[in-house]
This record gives C-alpha cells, sequence and structure tokens, in this order.
C-alpha cells in the first residue's frame, strides 16, 4: 500500500546540521547507533558557517596560564551566574579536547610561529583563548564536521523540514514534516531525537540570523511537554552592520575588536572609556550593546544609528589575513574599504542564550528520549554568552547529547510506536493555508512580528512595554489562524512560512511571558523600570511548560555551586 | 531603477564611499527583474517590478518579490553576506552569488535572473544540486597516520597554501562554468573544479596518508580540464583553483602513472612529512 508519506526508520534521529546536529550524529553512530540527520538547507550551509571569531578553548598555546579553570570563571561571569554550573564546568573540561579532535578530523587553524593552533584574545575572555582560522572559524567547523560525517555511515536528509515530534504516550517516537524539493510528507521512526536546530534571531528585524532561525526545534520541543528556560535572554550583538539597509543587521565579528579595533561615537570619542575603561572594547557582549545603544539614544550616533568601529590602524596586510571577510563584505556590500576607513556598526539580535531545559551532562531534556544540545539548548551560557563559547558548546555537548540519545536507543526494551494520528494532524495544520482563497500573508504577518520583537523586547525594555508586546504576540497568534498560501507543497517559500511563523510565535510568547517575570536588569535582560540586579533573581532561572494548552512561567532554583567551583571565581574577581 | 546607474557597468572600479552621496537612487525608483519560473517540465521568465533601494543586492530583490509580489518564488539563501554558498544563480548570464551582486552594477539594465544551469532544475531558481554531495562522498577522506592523535606541530608554512582550498563556499558556481560539465553533460566523467579544490586540501595537507592520484586519474577524470580557468574567474572566494590546485593535481598524477620514482620522491621528501613533529 503506497503511503501518504515517506517513511524512515532510525535508532537516533538527529534534527539539524550545524555544528551540535553534525556532532552529535558523529557521536551517536560511533556509539552504534543507526542515525538519521535532517537539516532545513542543504548541507553545509546552516547557521554555524556564519560563525566567525573562533572556538573557545583553554588550550594555553599563546598564554599558557590558561586552563579550564578560567574558562570556567569567565563563563560563570559573562552568564551572570545565572548559568548552570555544571555544564559550565564540563564545557570548559572538555572544550581543548573537542578542538584537537576537529584537527584530527581535518579541520585547520591559524598557528603559532612554533606550529601550534593560534588563539586569539576576545570579549571578557581572561586570555587568549580563540582557536580560529581568520575570521571564517564557522566555516572551518561545519566542513570538517561534514566530511567526518558524510564517511561515518549518518543518511543525511537534506532540505526537510520536521514540524512536529512524535511521542508515544510521554516517549519520544519520531519527528513529522516534509520534504522541500519534491512537497511530499515524511515520517520518522525513531527511538530517540537530538534537537540541534539552533535558535530563533528571525523573530527580531534587525538580525545576524539566517532565514533558518525560526526556532521550530524549541517550539517542537515545548508542544510535545518540554520546559523550556532563560527565554527572556536573548543576546544583541554589539557590532552589525547597518548600512546599506540591506545588509542591516549583518554581523561584524567581533575578532575585529580583538585584533585591536576601536569603537568611536560621531563626536570621535572611544565611549568604551565611560563605560568598561579596563576591557574597553573587549567588554562582554551585553555591555558594549548597550554602550552603543546609549550612545545612539543620547544622540552621539553616527549618521545611519551606530558607532564607528576602526581597525585601519593595523595595515592593509594584517586585516586582509585576519579578517578577509570582513574587508570583503564592507568592500562588495557597503563600499567601505575597512583598511582605511571604519565601518559603522550597532547592535544586531546575534544569539538565544534561553532554549530547552537540558541535564547538564547528557543533553536529556524533560521529554524522555528527547535530547537537545547547541543553541536550542538552554543552561551554558545564562544571562549573557561569551564570544566563541558557542562553537564549543556545539561540539562538547552535541557530542554528548548524540552519546546518550544512542545509549537510551539501544537501552530501550521495547521501541516506541510512531502514531499515523498525531502525523495526519500535523498535516491537517500544514495544509491549512491552502484550503483559503483569502486570509493573512505570512510576510506580512512575520514583519509585523519583527517590529513588536523589536519595540518591546529589545534591548531596553521595560514593564509596560513588554505587556504591551504580549498582548500584540496574542493578538498576532489569532491572525496566524488564518494564513494563507498560494501554490503547492513544492518548494514554495509563502507556504513554509506560515508553519515558521507558528514557532516564532509561540516562542515569542515565552519571551515576553519571561521577560515579564524577571524583574530585574541582569546581563542581556535590561529593564529600564528595574536597572539593578536583585540577588534573589541571581538565584533563579525562569521556566515556561505547558500544561492543559496554556503556557505557564515558572522558576527553579539556580543550582548552587559547590565551595571548590565557587572560590574559582572569586579569585579571579 | 531610473538612476544610480551612471557609472555604468564598471564594477571593480567603484571608488569607496563617494557612490551613496553621489547617486541616491529617487525615491520611486524601480527596476524590472526577469526571474526564472517553472520546474521540472518547463518555464519561462516573468517580470517583476522592484523598488530599488542604496546597496540593493539582487537577492534583496528577490525577497522583495516574495514578500511582496509572489510568495511561491523558490530560491536558495542563508546567511546573505557571501558565507554559505547557497544563493548562486545566473545574473545576466554570468554565474553569480544573488547575495553579493549589487543591483546598481547593472546601470539600470534589465536584469535576467535564471538557475545555475548545470544541474537539472527542481523549481525556479533552485537545481537539483545532490550530485555534489555524491561525488563528495567517493573522495577518500583525510586521514591521518593511525595513531598519530596529536596535538600536532603544523608550522605555518606547510599549511599555508591550504588555507585557500579551505574557504570554498561550496557554491558551485564553477561547476556551473566548467564546460567539460557543462557543455558535454561530463558530470559522469569529470569531477569539477569544486573537488579538485578539496582533492588538492586533502592531498597537500602534512599529515595526510591517503593517496587518490588513481581517483583523479580514472574516475574523478582530472585530463578533461584543459586549463582554460573559467571557474576561477567567476569564484566567488578567489580561490586559485587552476595555478594552485589543478596543475599540482595533474603533476602528481603524472608522476603517479608516467614517473613512479619521482612520486615516491615526493612522498618521501615533501608533503607527508611536516617539519617539528
Ligand atoms: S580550468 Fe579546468 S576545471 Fe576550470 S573551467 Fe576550465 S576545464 Fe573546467
Ligand atoms: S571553488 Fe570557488 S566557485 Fe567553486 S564551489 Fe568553491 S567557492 Fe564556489
Ligand atoms: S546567501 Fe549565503 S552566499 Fe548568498
Amino acid at each position: 500500500m503506497a503511503e501518504w508519506y515517506d517513511a524512515y526508520a532510525y535508532d537516533v534521529l538527529v534534527i539539524g546540521a550545524g555544528g551540535a546536529g553534525l556532532r552529535a550524529a558523529i557521536a551517536a553512530r560511533a556509539a552504534g547507533a543507526s542515525v538519521g540527520l535532517v537539516c532545513k538547507s542543504l548541507l553545509g550551509k546552516a547557521h554555524t558557517v556564519m560563525a566567525e571569531g573562533g572556538i573557545a578553548a583553554a588550550l594555553g598555546n599563546v598564554d599558557p596560564q590558561d586552563s579550564w579553570e578560567v574558562h570556567f570563571a569567565d563563563t560563570m561571569r559573562g552568564g551572570q551566574g545565572i548559568n548552570d554550573y555544571r555544564m559550565v564546568e564540563i564545557f570548559a573540561k572538555e572544550a581543548p579536547e573537542r578542538v584537537y579532535e576537529l584537527e584530527r578530523w581535518g579541520g585547520l587553524f591559524d598557528r603559532t610561529p612554533d606550529g601550534r593552533i593560534l588563539q586569539r584574545p576576545f570579549g571578557a575572555h581572561t586570555y587568549r583563548r580563540l582557536c580560529h582560522v581568520g575570521d571564517r572559524t564557522g566555516l572551518e567547523l561545519i566542513r570538517t564536521l561534514q566530511d567526518t560525517v558524510v564517511h561515518s555511515g549518518v543518511d543525511v536528509h537534506m532540505e526537510i523540514t520536521l514540524t512536529r515530534l512524535l511521542t508515544d504516550a510521554e516517549r519520544i517516537a519520531g519527528a513529522f514534516g516534509y520534504r522541500r524539493e519534491d512537497g511530499r510528507y515524511v515520517l520518522f521512526r525513531a527511538k530517540a531525537v537530538v534537537l540541534a536546530t539552533g535558535g530563533w534571531g528571525k523573530v527580531y528585524k534587525v538580525t545576524s540570523n539566517s532565514w533558518e532561525c525560526t526556532g521550530d526545534g524549541c517550539a517542537m520541543a515545548y508542544e510535545a511537554g518540554a520546559e523550556l528556560m532563560d527565554m527572556e535572554m536573548v543576546q544583541f550583538h554589539p557590532t552589525g552592520m547597518v548600512w546599506p539597509p540591506g545588509v542591516r543587521g549583518i554581523l561584524v565579528t567581533e575578532a575585529v575588536r580583538g585584533e585591536g579595533g576601536i569603537l568611536r561615537n560621531a563626536r570621535g570619542e572611544r565611549f568604551m572609556e565611560r563605560y568598561d575603561p579596563k576591557k574597553m572594547e573587549l567588554s562582554s557582549r551585553d555591555v558594549v550593546a548597550r554602550a552603543i545603544y546609549r550612545e545612539v539614544q543620547e544622540g552621539r550616533g553616527t549618521p545611519h544609528g551606530g558607532a564607528h568601529l576602526d581597525i585601519s590602524h593595523r595595515g592593509p596586510d594584517f586585516i586582509k589575513k585576519k579578517l578577509p571577510s570582513m574587508y570583503e563584505q564592507f568592500l562588495k556590500l557597503a563600499d567601505i574599504d575597512i583598511t582605511r576607513s571604519p565601518m559603522e556598526v550597532a547592535p544586531t539580535v546575534h544569539y538565544v542564550m534561553g532554549g530547552v531545559r537540558v541535564e547538564p551532562g547528557t543533553g536529556a531534556t524533560t521529554v524522555p528520549g528527547l535530547y537537545a544540545a547547541g543553541e536550542v539548548a538552554a543552561g551554558l551560557h545564562g544571562a549573557n554568552r561569551l564570544g566563541g563559547n558557542s562553537l564549543s558548546d556545539l561540539l562538547v555537548f552535541g557530542k554528548r547529547a548524540g552519546e546518550h540519545a544512542a545509549r537510551y536507543a539501544l537501552g530501550l526494551a521495547t521501541a516506541p510506536r510512531a502514531d499515523d494520528g498525531q502525523a495526519a494532524e500535523e498535516r491537517a495544520l500544514l495544509a491549512r493555508p491552502f484550503e483559503r482563497d483569502t486570509g493573512e500573508n505570512p510576510y506580512q504577518l512575520h514583519e509585523e512580528l519583527q517590529e513588536v520583537m523589536s519595540q518591546n523586547a529589545g534591548i531596553a525594555r521595560t514593564g509596560d512595554g513588554l505587556a504591551e508586546g504580549l498582548q500584540k504576540v496574542l493578538a498576532l497568534q489569532e491572525r496566524a489562524e488564518r494564513l494563507r498560501s498560494a501554490g503547492s507543497m513544492l518548494y514554495n517559500p509563502g507556504w513554509h512560512e506560515c508553519r515558521d511563523l507558528r514557532f516564532m510565535l509561540t516562542l515569542c510568547e515565552a519571551i515576553f511571558r519571561s521577560a515579564i517575570v524577571r524583574t530585574e536588569s541582569r546581563g542581556a535582560h535590561w529593564r529600564l523600570d528595574y536597572p539593578d540586579q536583585d540577588p534573589e533573581w541571581g538565584r533563579k532561572n525562569v521556566v515556561v511548560r505547558r500544561a492543559n494548552g496554556e503556557m505557564r512561567v515558572g522558576t527553579r532554583p539556580v543550582p548552587p555551586m559547590p565551595a571548590e567551583l565557587a572560590r574559582l571565581l572569586e579569585a579571579r574577581a | 531603477m531610473s538612476d544610480g546607474g551612471s557609472r555604468g557597468t564598471a564594477v571593480e572600479a567603484r571608488p569607496e564611499q563617494a557612490r551613496w552621496e553621489a547617486a541616491p537612487p529617487g525615491p520611486r525608483a524601480v527596476a524590472t527583474f526577469q526571474v526564472f519560473r517553472g520546474d521540472r517540465t518547463g518555464g519561462e521568465l516573468r517580470a517583476y517590478q522592484v523598488p530599488v533601494t542604496e546597496g540593493m543586492v539582487v537577492l534583496d530583490a528577490i525577497h522583495y518579490i516574495q514578500h511582496h509580489l509572489d510568495s511561491t518564488l523558490a530560491c536558495r539563501w542563508n546567511c546573505k553576506a557571501a558565507k554559505c554558498g547557497s544563493c548562486s544563480a545566473e545574473v545576466n548570464g554570468r554565474p553569480r552569488l544573488m547575495c553579493k551582486t549589487r543591483v546598481d552594477e547593472f546601470g539600470g539594465q534589465p536584469i535576467t535572473v535564471r538557475p545555475i544551469k548545470v544541474f537539472p532544475l527542481i523549481k525556479d531558481l533552485v537545481t537539483d544540486v545532490s550530485w555534489n554531495y555524491r561525488v563528495n562522498k567517493e573522495i577518500p577522506p583525510f586521514a591521518p597516520a593511525p595513531g598519530d592523535a596529536g596535538p600536532w606541530r603544523m608550522h605555518p608554512e606547510d599549511v599555508e597554501r591550504l588555507f585557500e582550498f579551505r574557504r570554498c563556499i561550496e557554491c558551485f558556481l564553477c561547476q556551473d562554468v566548467c564546460h567539460v560539465l557543462r557543455e558535454h553533460r561530463g558530470t559522469d566523467r569529470y569531477y569539477g573544479p569544486r573537488f579538485m579544490v578539496r582533492i588538492a586540501a586533502l592531498e597537500m595537507h602534512p599529515k595526510d596518508t591517503a593517496s587518490r592520484e588513481e581517483l583523479l586519474h580514472g574516475k574523478g577524470g582530472i585530463g578533461y580540464c584543459n586549463i582554460t580557468k573559467c571557474c576561477e574567474e567567476v569564484c566567488p572566494e578567489h580561490i586559485t583553483i587552476t595555478d594552485n590546485a589543478i596543475i599540482p593535481l595533474k603533476e602528481r598524477v603524472a608522476d603517479a602513472f608516467y614517473d613512479p620514482w619521482r612520486a615516491l620522491l615526493r612522498r618521501l621528501r615533501g608533503r607527508k612529512e611536516p617539519r617539528g613533529t
């Protein structure tokens, strides 16, 4: 009998083929599981490819004083204490081995004169710690993992969008979605699923994120009953392009500042002197982003509403070697030769610290059989992520999630049964936009959502603004019931956007609800009506879950650090 | 596009910065885009009027069409910053990244956007590039000596030439333009320039021990390349595909098959033996 969907079965299904997904797939396969890897785009195009600056790992190649302890302390301090210290400890200890492993798989980093992996300074890292290759480290990472994965016996399914996790009672049983190139439905039966679906920067107007970053994985997990955490923590990268309009938001790597770039306002003042005289341009991202925001608010911004970032003093040879893609990007897209003129930059939404709450060592979510790693998972970065910590996050926790998912899958006594009924339900939802002759334009709605997020959940927040934003998102959710699309399921971006939009609206509701609850300022979450840190809130994470079809917000205690780890922080304060 | 084109098509010679002030497009500036619409069963060019903004790239125009005129228009893109190699298309007949192709470089002339030609069409601007992924799988992966677990010392001068190859963003524009693949339906006899670059990166890696000469000579079909350098001209990453990758690989193949002594010497002396280990 011909099914109405194409079916596949694996022990472990990995959703997402950025750094975390690739690393998870390799690990799950190495642990003996059969593995399917699904990506929304072509293999090797995931958002990881955009990572520029480097991989943070305490190799101590350039600064021998560096150690996992210092990396631990820097990361905890960057996250303002609400990160899960257990994740941070694992992370700081395992990152170096994950980097060396990449090198064994053919990855190639810039070298020190004596032939070791070169490391560069970066914001709020005490020592020179970022392993890099020029300003295209993400490409190197993804290409290395991609070439490893294709020879590891993992089945890769490209350009498939999964929109629903299937469950058997409580347990995960697979996932359902469709394939773009032939417009067919696909159903994956799986004993375990690893979410490596990245973030949701696309809910904002000005963002460095690609079209893929719509948070499908996080929203699907929420719909399947998983708990989300720290959703209010959205990172504004201090330096995105601002001009011309078409490139607004595109990332200007922190490596520019790492390599000596200087920030100035329209008056030519090096304003970071006023915000963080010690670390200056290399302060943490939340601090630098707020500083630029303030300069612009107070009338000292550049013509297009930003700040000047100048690296020209390092000379053309150096710049073209260490920042080749920045050089090219500004020359081609903005007509600026950065070896001679400053760049114009302003904050851009870059990363979400929040996401699915996971067990620190395994990546297990609160849904049995469902794992999460990388940007979609919460806990490692707390209230603010340090630059370079994302790439090592992907490697360390991608591997762990893959291994533990495999162990779980292979240890199951009875395989879960994927329910056709759930798939049929999802099919009905997916097909709805075709059933109307008139209705809402998904792109229009998306633009309105981005407007709301930028206005009401931006860099500076207030209780009133957040409350208003929440109401607007709820109204948009209603309108999203009436989305309409023309055409067929075959490679149809407008129709695709309809489902994405529902995911985004769910996550935006979570962002607002969480941000309203946290009545303090911490890291990326800056409340004008509560401008100070509240030690009480420093002991709590905001969590969100679905109960009886409604979104419920609560808090959980931040796990208290054992004394010997707490001492590491004091020692370096 | 009513103005912004006074500079003609001299893309390369664009002076920095001055351009916005010199030629801001008028508020109602509109450009005509002829975009291919169709699928495996056939298709045609369709005209769209798109308002032009400063610094606009072709991908912006495609997005405008999707958002305002026809949401079913299919194209690939991810980074919009020339880093992922997804948005390849033929713009006025030339293989380009749409996110890196400025509208003002066409000086107000109509702009035609077609899918890359060498691969089978899926829909509109999206083609089936899966052949490339199959080829990649046929190439023996990086293979360090067993037990050589590192951390490695590899000196800058021993790896310097590899960085260029590793810059490849797999846009497949070079594949599109290579006449062996394009004109003679040669995908069954030549892997194409992208994979010569890939193989060069592996072959010249100081820690690699695998040998790919036979593959290059046989299924890889390196002999079909006659160094026309068309691939190099379209590479958005400016990789010197022929001089730095293909020609050295051709030499290796020649040595392996016609001068085995030289091949052996090279192996003993050179590439697999970096200093300082
Ligand atoms: S130089 Fe060789 S690979 Fe490049 S386009 Fe010409 S024939 Fe093809
Ligand atoms: S070699 Fe250049 S043109 Fe060819 S795929 Fe790579 S980046 Fe694209
Ligand atoms: S969108 Fe990534 S290269 Fe054009």
